[in-house]
């Protein structure tokens, strides 16, 4: 049974509008499924339900919309279906279309803010350490909780917009002190220091990660101190692909695990992995389909694109040109903030195409309807054999530059810089 | 009878499909056919539509429930849905399915013991009391 405050109470006896009855009404039904005790008030919002999926989500967005569906905490939007700044990029149906932008339209109507981005975390406002949010798309959710040290569960579509209406969340799980702490621990067996520092290692143990893991919180021990946001949105983005993985402590890196013993909370964990090096080039290899063939186009920024990972690609771009398809997928404050220092143009110029609002693994986009597609996220590697029906080559930038350059496959075996 | 938990009422009866591995709805459930569409998936090109569909637990990214929630409304989502553990998404999926459709789509979460013994193809009856199985 969920204690309700008065407030909340009256939400649930109509006394607000018809969207806070609906929103309160399925809050406490999580809450009551998590078995959660009471709500907790939330600071802010990251809305994934702006993603187009068919009249269901739609229609439910425009019934609390059209009964006075107001967020009541500040909320972001994720990716949708749509780059509203380059929309020629966009390749399916325009009754599709039409719909994703309706669903779009709903939400903003709601208050929320047209951020368009998987990477909340990039913008300029966004929430510390121990703040209660609710946040849903799943590389965001990890990153929140393990990089910034703000608590939310693995909210998704549907709760994500009832907890902002309300401004409330369940008083369970992630939310609270002892969930936080580690169970587990993950250590490395015989791997090599340039390996550690290597831009690969992050979404290959990642990957690793979210395969191992079960509904646990682990710490990662032995990786260099102060492992860059970069490196672990790629790390979070892989975990919370190939598992469920919520929050996932880096020893030396993260708010929450200045050492191993304090993110563990003093205990020992109840279980140890040991990741060798034969398991990472393991799974360095399974995350490519394919490693050889015509390459079809290089997909980056999965997800979104920073501004120092705009940067980096700039620089390698600037007045060279590429031989195949190059997209490269951010959110429009990052792309604002690299225009303005000259980097938009130095892709653009290069022949790399920007999009933003979306990504290439979740629309039609990529023009090439056969070859092999490159790409340096784990996350894409694992989505976009299943979402595009064509083969992926997974690799470091320096290798998806490397190709984009030379229009055809370049993967290089080490793992070095 | 075993600790079974009604997490999404009502009744559904039908041909129980297992899922030998959890299944991400977004990415891996073709809401249009009913079908399971991830190629990692053990059961790649199952239909689900009306069968009661049993896991373990949810894997899932964060559109899974507005996958579910479409599949239902289509008519091509499960008639009922096991869990061996609780999981808000296929709670998510299937009341707001309700909420808007009147469709009904029960979800109950059943301890390890019975969840051991359901096997596909056998049926299945879901009601207030907890889930049923016919061999």
């Amino acid at each position: 049974m969920v204690q309700l405050t008065e407030f909340e109470a009256g939400l649930a006896a109509g006394e607000g509008t018809p969207a806070q009855k609906i929103a309160i009404g399925v809050v406490v039904k999580i809450a009551e499924v998590m078995g959660a005790e009471r709500l907790l008030e939330a600071s802010s919002a990251h809305i994934d339900s702006c993603l187009y999926h068919g009249l269901a989500g739609l229609e439910f967005a425009e019934m609390l919309a059209s009964g006075g569906g107001e967020v009541a905490i500040p909320s972001t939007l994720n990716v949708s279906s749509l780059d509203l700044l380059h929309p020629e990029l966009y390749r399916g149906d325009a009754e599709t279309a039409a719909q994703a932008r309706r669903l779009m339209d709903a939400y903003e109507a709601m208050g929320c803010r047209p951020t368009w981005t998987c990477a909340p975390y990039q913008l300029a406002e966004r929430p510390g350490l121990g703040d209660q949010i609710v946040w849903a798309e799943s590389n965001a959710i990890v990153f929140a909780n393990s990089a910034l040290g703000a608590r939310t569960n693995r909210y998704g579509d549907f709760i994500d917009i009832c907890s902002a209406i309300t401004g409330r969340v369940p008083a369970a799980g992630l939310h609270l002190d002892e969930p936080r702490l580690a169970t587990t621990e993950i250590r490395f067996d015989g791997v090599a220091d340039d390996v550690l520092d290597s831009e690969l290692l992050y979404a290959v143990l990642g990957h690793i990660s979210g395969e191992v893991l079960d509904n646990e919180v682990a710490v990662i021990s032995g990786l260099p101190p102060g492992v860059s946001e970069d490196r672990i949105k790629a790390l979070g983005a892989a975990a919370a692909s190939s598992g469920a993985v919520a929050l996932i402590h880096l020893a030396g890196s993260t708010p929450e695990a200045p050492d191993t013993h304090t993110a563990l909370g003093g205990r020992t964990p109840q279980r140890v992995i040991d990741v060798s090096m034969p398991q990472l080039d393991e799974a360095r290899s399974v995350l490519s389909t394919q490693v050889s063939g015509p390459l079809a186009a290089v997909n980056m920024g999965t997800p979104h694109a920073s501004l120092s990972e705009l940067e980096e690609l700039a620089e390698a771009f600037r007045g060279e040109t590429v031989k195949c398809e190059v997209y490269v997928s951010t959110g429009r404050d990052v792309l604002a903030a690299a225009t303005a220092r000259g980097w938009e143009d130095d892709l653009t110029n290069s022949g790399v195409k920007i999009v933003t609002d979306t990504c290439t693994y979740i629309t039609p986009i990529v023009e090439a309807k056969a070859g092999v597609l490159m790409t340096n996220s784990a996350k894409w590697a694992f989505y976009a054999p299943t979402n595009l029906g064509m083969d992926v080559a997974f690799g470091s930038t320096r290798d998806c530059i490397d190709s984009a350059l030379a229009g055809e496959i370049v993967l290089s075996g080490d793992w070095g810089e | 009878m075993s600790d079974q938990r009604l997490l999404v009422d009502g009744e559904a009866a039908g041909e129980l499909v297992v899922l030998e591995e959890p299944l991400s709805f977004w990415g891996g459930l073709d809401a249009e056919s009913g079908e399971i569409i991830d190629v990692r998936h053990p059961q790649l090109g199952t239909n689900i539509a009306g069968k009661i569909v049993a896991m373990a637990h949810g894997r899932g990214s964060s559109s899974s429930a507005s996958v579910l929630a479409e599949a239902i409304r289509a008519g091509n989502g499960p008639s009922g849905i096991v869990l061996g553990e609780p999981d808000e998404i296929v709670v998510l999926g299937s009341l707001v399915a309700a909420l808007l459709y009147e469709t009904s789509c029960p979800v109950v979460v059943v301890d390890a013991d019975v969840y051991g013994t359901l096997v596909s193809g056998d049926i299945a009856i879901i009601s207030a009391s907890g889930v049923v199985v016919q061999t």
